[in-house]
């Protein structure tokens, strides 16, 4: 990954301010230790759906033909833009206007805008870039952000990108906008992990598949022979851990993405399932059944012998970290059902948290640490999220069987799979941590068991 | 077939011995089918499956290869103990033969503890089946969890039919 260089940081510290008719942006309160969990003071929904902002095509010095775009940098500066509006439309924050309904900006526009024609239109935010390309191909993008109503600039960042990666330049500008008037970490730089399911519900075709936050960039890794479940894009992103039957009972491999090699976790040849990676990338955290008992194990990434950390008689599957490492939450039976439990690190000192009605399974530690995303069974299969003491208990969906949460790289959106009833079809959703904003993140065929890997650097 | 002309001709071969009976021999095997038919290749195209084989396996056992679960159980019930009296008699005449016990769950479930279920149900049916004397080396556990279904609805009836574990033998 080529390093991104920022080309003059300038970020104005006052937030926005309510003008004569503007709109009041209120800060979204931070996290305290509220035993009630998070609570989200955006008090009016609708201020936030208000909220235009105007995208038009970047603009580029010299329209000089790229291999990012077969047009050229003028036409790629078009692509830019959209790919922002895309980022920001799919996230129902704001009402975002693509390049497409725009007029276009000429070169000196992007860092002296034309207040006069924006304030005539509805839209209160303005997003300005260029696009250059250097005589070795590499393309320098600049993206500023405006305050319309105040005819000043709220943040400006720059990035040097390959031109195979032009779409991240893009990701990094909408993750500078949405940070900047959210007040929530970036998260659309970022990759998907899933399975890409075909075929008849007892023939299922299963295929290991990595695409971009957006869909975009889509690569199939494994060609179906062998059913795949359940991976992880690993910290830095340059593994996956994922099950496969290849050798005709579930094990677990590390696979490298770019040498295309793979290598087994385990050499037991029990069924291994359940990979997870820890925060810093150098452990890997497996269930294995052995005699009718499934515990969960912990080996190092490089590979080695596994450590065992659970040993009660019951089910103990999955195993999430907190984002500082220390903690793990993982799934377990012992009590007769499946219900919810935190463990040290190291094993020790494991007690249940779940104590509401029903079954809890498939817990995941949000990367903020605040709270615990996990599938809430009670008759239907609901996403819910309680913080990490067990309290707050709260549903996000509603449908017949949602399961196996995990988070976007912010900690504010959860992504989960839906399967149809009867048909067994399966799908990929997101939801926001509030509840709102459910929508399908769209696959080239059926799709399960999502991970977000976290924001590129 | 061709075990069965051969036994035709020893059971000949034994009453023409045997001249102190008159009569015929209790019991004689069957004729064969396919009584002036080429004869066919053996251990293959015919109706009848070679003894010691997984399609022979499948043929005795009539769907008693496969046990079945409540939600979330993987107890041996009654039902259970005699299909799998009935696959260790299989077993038992033909001692050389390795068998593979898959487990699965439902599609009711999330699908990692399914895993874990599925390995637990399958497991049970190994420890039954050692409990009646087979050598636990022979047996293999195989979980599916709740991949392969074999009932296709999402109502009870189609659950309950998918929580199971199925015997196979290996040829």
């Amino acid at each position: 990954m080529k390093k991104f260089a920022a080309i003059l940081l300038f970020v104005f510290a006052t937030p926005l301010a309510a003008q004569d008719g503007g709109v009041v942006v209120p800060p979204i309160a931070a996290d305290d230790d509220e035993p009630g969990g998070l609570q989200v003071t955006v008090t009016d929904e609708s201020a936030w759906q208000d909220l235009g902002i105007a995208i038009p095509a970047f603009a580029t010095n010299a329209n000089v033909p790229t291999s990012a775009n077969t047009d050229g940098t003028a036409a790629l500066g078009r692509e830019l833009a959209r790919v922002i509006t895309a980022d920001l439309q799919n996230n129902g924050l704001f009402r975002p206007v693509g390049p497409d309904s725009l007029p276009r900006p000429e070169y000196p526009e992007i860092t002296a805008p034309r207040w006069s024609s924006w304030q005539a239109r509805s839209a209160e935010m303005l997003v300005h870039g260029y696009v250059r390309a250097a005589g070795d191909g590499q393309l320098t993008v600049g993206c500023y952000l405006y305050d319309i109503s105040l005819r000043s600039e709220l943040v400006r960042e720059g990035w040097v990108v390959q031109p195979s990666e032009w779409r991240r330049a893009a990701h990094k500008c909408a993750d500078l906008v949405y940070s900047r008037l959210s007040g929530e970490s970036p998260f659309f730089d970022s990759k998907i992990a899933y399975i890409a399911e075909t075929g008849p519900k007892d023939k299922r075709v299963k295929r290991l598949a990595i695409m971009d936050s957006d869909g975009a960039n889509h690569r199939f890794i494994t060609n179906g022979q062998s059913t795949a479940l359940t991976p992880r894009y690993s910290p830095d992103y340059k593994s996956l851990v994922y099950l496969s039957y290849v050798n005709g009972n579930p094990r677990i491999y590390v696979y490298d993405i770019g040498t295309g090699q793979q290598r087994l976790v385990s050499e037991s040849t029990n069924p291994t399932f359940a990979p997870r990676w820890s925060p810093d990338g150098k452990w890997i955290l497996y269930s294995m059944a052995v005699g009718g008992n499934t515990d969960i194990y912990r080996v190092s990434a490089q590979g080695g012998s596994s450590e065992r950390l659970t040993d009660t008689p019951g089910i103990d599957v999955g195993g999430s970290y907190s984002p500082d490492g220390r903690r793990i939450v993982f799934e377990s039976d012992r009590s007769g059902s499946q219900q919810i439990y935190i463990m040290n690190a190291d094993g020790t000192g494991q007690r249940r948290i779940s104590f509401f009605g029903g079954r809890a399974a498939t817990p995941e530690w949000s990367p903020r640490g605040d709270q615990i995303a996990f599938t809430h069974i009670s008759g239907n299969f609901r996403i819910a999220v309680m913080s990490p003491d067990g309290g707050g208990l709260r549903h996000l969906t509603n449908s017949w069987q949602d399961e196996a949460p995990t988070w976007a790289p912010n900690g504010r959106i959860i992504q989960f799979f839906r399967n149809e009833r009867n048909s067994g079809n399966a799908s990929l959703w997101q939801v926001d941590l509030t509840g709102s904003n459910e929508r399908r993140l769209p696959t080239p065929v059926g799709a399960s068991d999502p991970a977000w890997g976290p924001v590129l650097p | 077939m061709h075990r069965r002309i051969s036994a035709v001709a020893l059971v000949a071969a034994i009453a023409l011995a045997g001249c102190a009976k008159k009569d015929a021999p209790a019991d004689l095997p069957p004729q064969p089918d396919n009584i002036g038919n080429p004869t066919p290749t053996p251990g293959g195209a015919s109706n009848v499956p070679v003894p010691g084989s997984n399609a022979d396996f499948l043929a005795q056992m009539n769907g008693r290869n496969v046990i079945y679960f409540d939600t979330d159980k993987y107890d041996i019930d009654a039902t259970d103990q005699a299909a799998l009296r009935a696959q260790a008699e299989w077993l038992q005449r033909y001692p050389g033969k390795r068998a593979s016990i898959e487990g699965h769950a439902d599609e009711r479930g999330t699908r990692d503890y399914n895993l874990a279920l599925g390995e637990r149900r399958a497991n049970s049916a190994k420890n039954y089946l050692v409990s009646l004397g087979i050598d636990a080396g022979r047996l293999n556990v195989v979980s599916h969890g709740k991949e392969r279904p074999v009932a296709l609805g999402s109502n009870e009836q189609a659950w309950a039919q998918n929580r199971r574990a199925a015997t196979i033998t290996i040829d």
